[in-house]
């Protein structure tokens, strides 16, 4: 008989605000332990939460980009659990109503697009981090991450294949850099997901499901889910039941283990936060934050295919990013003439050469402008397409625009007739027996020609001018 | 000049007839003489509040007086002070030291006050008689041997036996109003969210407030006009709160037109007769005066101890998790593990009362108790502000006594945490529904004294301060204080 696979997914994503959650602590990645803190992060008797708002509002663009229905009034609740890395004992969180609910993403699939449900999206705070690792005896806490905010996104349980799974979570990591509510580095922890995972026999109802935990790549989360799912067939298949538990997956060994069962499993004791009242959003605000919403990417794709008729692979490939989007509009602004030579040259050539390079288009050497100014030369024949590779490779190296380097290495394209037909003559000098055998009908000769003519120029000849003196001169 | 109030000093003080330093000396050799024997402060220094005193003088000598100027003012050890340590008088913040000051006490500071120390507490506030405090007993002015009420007891004993003229105290169940009831003094609650509690250790979030605990009801209006304000710090302190003339409502000398409200539920059976009496004659009193006395009811009052001790440890069992051991306070002697180190701390650190309610808090809140327990509770607290919502359609302000009792004997009631509760029962419902309310002294009982309480709508401290002023006028009960102490009682 058949298994089907039941995946769900809850992600953790830090919202990239300059403050904590509920302190005025900076969230800089990378500081000193325990340097941005302060008595409300750490903690300390007597200390109160105010909420940041900036998180609020980047948690309803994430909610209304998902085409969720944002609550104009949630609630904040406690997590209470005892956690050295926790300095209150609770984390503030939202259990009874979070401030998105409902909403999909929708996700490729070899069948098509297939739509996955998303329950919820709530706020809430980051807990620091412990280190263990080559200490003897004693842990270390750096309470850095205290207080960084927080959206959990949880998924419904509709993902049936560990592919489906790494699509969703694709999509979702694409949306939150797309909407800039999130560095969502994966290395630094900031987009960080658990899934839960279970088996059954098609029509049947859910199986048993484990938690996957600690999971911070795309990789690892594949390769976790695809582990759980041979081990729970496997524990089934051999008669066995699966055990309700949370497993933590180990990337070196590829193997997960268990952490801690049901039973084991915390009594979070819930109960609504009375240091903060009910977050309250007007309808006026959500629709402000909807205005200046950007294009999501599946709307750019689709406008720059109908647009600026790119191929769909290019129209993916620039619409990535809103860097790359954008970096793309402000290219053909400068170079409307030909959007997909636009989108030809920055796709295969720009981004070919960035990549090599290790770098990302804003920290490219080559503006939107300066690279139209080398399309123009193309346009306007002073240059070949051919040449113009070499010209990008100098402004690579320089800086420098494409004219002056065209200036300075004499790359001009020849489109004088009278030169042109002074390096035909020397060729036709140079050669008489070809020139001969051509007049006596070996038309395969032309070819030679042009590649001598060509070759004569470094380059520089016009080739569609060097093809039509060609075929008077050699007329004879 | 000790049993002065407030606005005594203040006039004497702006007359030029004495100085800061020299109030603050009498309040110091007051201490140093009686301090031994009440218990009152746990942590006094002399020479910092000489400091003060000296440096109000100095500031009075080139500026116009701050509303406070040189006026002395103790507070309770719950209030997070940079001087000196805070230590909520329990074990497992021993030693401790705030790097902050508390909204109310930076407050306190820009008035010009003069911070003369901490004062004694049940440990975290849980208590009515100041005997869960770590660091020993206070006992009551009027009978040393005798409670002061609490939890705010070493306040409301300092007062009384005028070891300092005002302090702050906090109230989450009538912490305030109770102690000031039982040692013949007047204290106030303010509205929930009239006054930031950023920096007062919590004990129930939604229900602690801090509050005056003075010999006059005027000079518990000076104080609160000086404590009150939005803190943007303080999701919960108000920051359109309707705006009182706190020293102008302190003014009335009558009570032509108002009308009050007698609430059957809290004169009944069982409570002390003399007490009793003791209220219906300052009714009497008041309708002299010019108030009309309307009978009302609220009835879900019988509910509200219960509620109380549901939500009040539920909230602490949380707030109380940050001492772990981890960063600050008491930690365990060579824990063997995280979980040892957790359990050991917490053990050696909280007193019994205060573990009991953490676990009782931990229950309520637990999975599949929740509903019966917490969300129940949090209906009961519905129920109660609509009984007051209800009532103040028909009357101006409720009396009612603040404590069913006088000061009971040390140890009496330490054995029976339930009874001990019930010394709360007029007290709570006010928290729960976040009204103000405010006790002054207005007679004896078994020749201890005896508090009325009164209550008024939201943002109406108005309205509390000028019955109550119109009473103090009327009566002398405010000028009482224990003779062994040097009162006239």
């Amino acid at each position: 008989m058949s298994w089907e696979v039941v995946i769900g997914l809850e992600v953790h994503c830090q919202v990239n605000t300059k403050t904590k959650a509920f302190c005025g602590c900076s969230t800089e990645f990378g500081a000193e332990p325990n340097t941005q803190t302060c008595p409300v992060c750490l903690g300390m008797p007597g200390q109160l939460p105010v909420l940041n708002t900036v998180a609020v509002d980047k948690s309803i663009l994430t909610g209304l980009a998902i085409d969720a229905k944002i609550n104009l009034e949630s609630k904040f609740d406690r997590k209470n659990y005892f956690y050295p890395d926790l300095p209150k004992g609770y984390q503030i969180s939202q259990f009874a109503v979070p401030i998105v609910e409902g909403g999909h993403i929708d996700i490729p699939t070899e069948d098509g697009e297939k739509r996955i449900g998303v329950t919820r999206i709530h706020m809430e705070e980051d807990a620091g981090k412990s280190m263990h690792e080559g200490l003897e005896a004693v842990s270390h806490i750096d309470l850095n991450r205290s207080g960084v905010p927080l959206m959990e996104i949880v998924s419904e349980p509709d993902m049936r294949s560990a592919d489906e799974a790494i699509a969703y979570l694709k999509q979702l990591h694409q949306l939150v850099r797309f909407l800039e509510v999130s560095g969502a580095d994966m290395e630094k922890g900031q987009f960080r997901c658990d899934a839960n995972v279970s088996v059954r026999h098609p029509g049947e109802p859910f199986g048993t499901r484990t938690e996957l935990k600690n999971m911070n790549s795309f990789r690892f989360i594949k390769q976790a889910i695809e582990y759980e799912v041979l081990r729970q067939i496997e524990v089934i298949e051999d008669g066995g039941e699966v055990v309700q538990e949370s497993r933590l997956w180990d990337s070196v060994k590829n193997e997960s283990r268990s952490m801690r069962s049901k039973e084991e499993a915390h009594d979070y004791r819930y109960f609504p936060e009375p240091d903060l009242p009910p977050l309250r959003v007007s309808q006026e605000e959500v629709d402000a934050i909807k205005a200046g919403m950007p294009e999501l990417p599946g709307q750019l794709r689709q406008r720059f295919e109908k647009e600026f008729g790119l191929s769909p692979y290019d129209a993916d490939v620039l619409s990535q990013t809103r860097e790359l989007s954008g970096w793309y509009e402000s290219l053909v602004a400068a170079h409307p003439a030909d959007p997909k030579r636009c989108a030809n040259w920055m796709a295969n050539e720009l981004l070919g050469r960035l990549k090599e390079a290790g770098k990302d288009i804003s920290d490219s050497p080559v503006s939107a402008e300066k690279l139209a100014g080398l399309l123009d030369r193309i346009a306007d024949n002073t240059i070949s397409g051919k040449i113009a590779k070499d010209v990008l490779d100098a402004m690579m190296e320089s800086g420098n625009d494409a004219d002056a380097i065209i200036e300075e290495k004499g790359l001009k394209q020849v489109s004088d007739s009278g030169a042109i037909d002074t390096i035909i003559k020397e060729v036709m000098d140079a050669n008489p027996e070809q020139v001969e055998g051509y007049r006596g009908g070996k038309d395969k000769l032309f070819g030679f020609f042009v590649g001598q003519v060509m070759k004569a120029s470094k380059g520089q000849a016009n080739p569609a001018m060097v093809n039509q003196r060609l075929k008077e001169l050699l007329k004879g | 000049m000790p049993f002065s109030s407030l606005s005594q000093i203040k006039e004497q003080l702006d007359s030029g007839s004495t100085t800061a330093v020299e109030i603050a000396k009498i309040y110091l050799d007051r201490i140093a003489a009686h301090n031994d024997t009440l218990n009152a402060f746990v942590h006094i220094d002399p020479k910092h509040v000489l400091d003060q005193a000296e440096a109000s003088d100095s500031y009075r000598a080139k500026h116009d007086p701050r509303p406070l100027e040189g006026l002395p003012i103790a507070v309770k050890d719950i209030f997070c002070t940079q001087d000196g340590p805070t230590q909520c008088c329990s074990n497992i913040l021993k030693d401790f030291h705030a790097p902050y000051d508390a909204h109310v006490i930076t407050l306190l500071k820009e008035a010009g006050a003069v911070l003369v120390g901490k004062t004694n507490m049940d440990e975290f506030a849980m208590g009515s008689s100041t005997e869960t405090s770590a660091f020993g007993v206070c006992r009551n002015p009027w009978d040393t041997d005798a409670i002061p009420g609490g939890s705010s007891g070493g306040s409301a004993a300092a007062v009384a036996a005028a070891l300092t003229p005002a302090a702050l105290g906090t109230d989450t169940g009538g912490s305030i109003r109770q102690p000031a009831s039982i040692c013949g003094i007047t204290g106030l609650k303010p509205t929930y969210g009239r006054v930031s509690r950023r920096g007062i250790i919590a004990f129930a979030s939604s229900l602690d407030q801090a509050g005056p605990m003075t010999r006059t009801v005027k000079d518990s209006a000076m104080i609160t006009a000086a404590i009150s304000g939005h803190d943007s710090r303080d999701a919960t302190s108000v920051n359109d709160a309707p705006i009182v003339d706190w020293l102008g409502a302190c003014d009335a000398t009558d009570m032509k037109g108002l009308k009050i409200g007698r609430p059957k539920e809290y004169f009944v059976d069982g409570m002390d007769p003399e007490v009793r009496a003791s209220v219906e004659a300052a009714l009497k009193q008041c309708e002299a005066l010019g108030a009309e006395i309307i009978d009302i009811s609220l009835p879900h009052t019988e509910y509200a101890v219960a509620a109380y001790y549901v939500i009040a440890p539920s909230e602490a069992s949380a707030n109380l998790s940050r001492y772990d051991g981890v960063r600050f306070g008491h930690r365990c002697d060579n824990p063997e593990d995280l979980l040892d180190m957790y359990t050991r701390s917490r053990d050696e650190g909280f007193g019994s009362e205060v573990k009991r309610r953490i676990l009782t808090g931990a229950f309520a809140l637990s999975s599949g108790y929740y509903d019966a327990y917490y969300l129940k509770a949090q209906k009961v607290r519905t129920l109660i502000q609509q009984d007051f919502l209800k009532a103040f359609e028909a009357v101006d302000i409720i009396a009612t006594p603040t404590s069913p009792i006088t000061a009971f004997k040390l140890g009496e009631k330490t054995d029976d945490p339930l009874t001990m509760y019930l010394a709360d029962i007029f007290t709570i419902a006010v928290n729960l529904a976040g009204l103000p309310g405010l006790s002054q002294p207005c007679g004896f009982a078994n020749d201890l004294p005896v508090g009325l309480q009164w209550i008024a709508p939201a943002w109406r401290e108005d309205t509390l301060l000028s019955a109550a002023s119109a009473y103090e006028a009327a009566t002398d009960w405010a000028t009482k204080a224990p003779a062994k102490f040097g009162g006239e009682s």
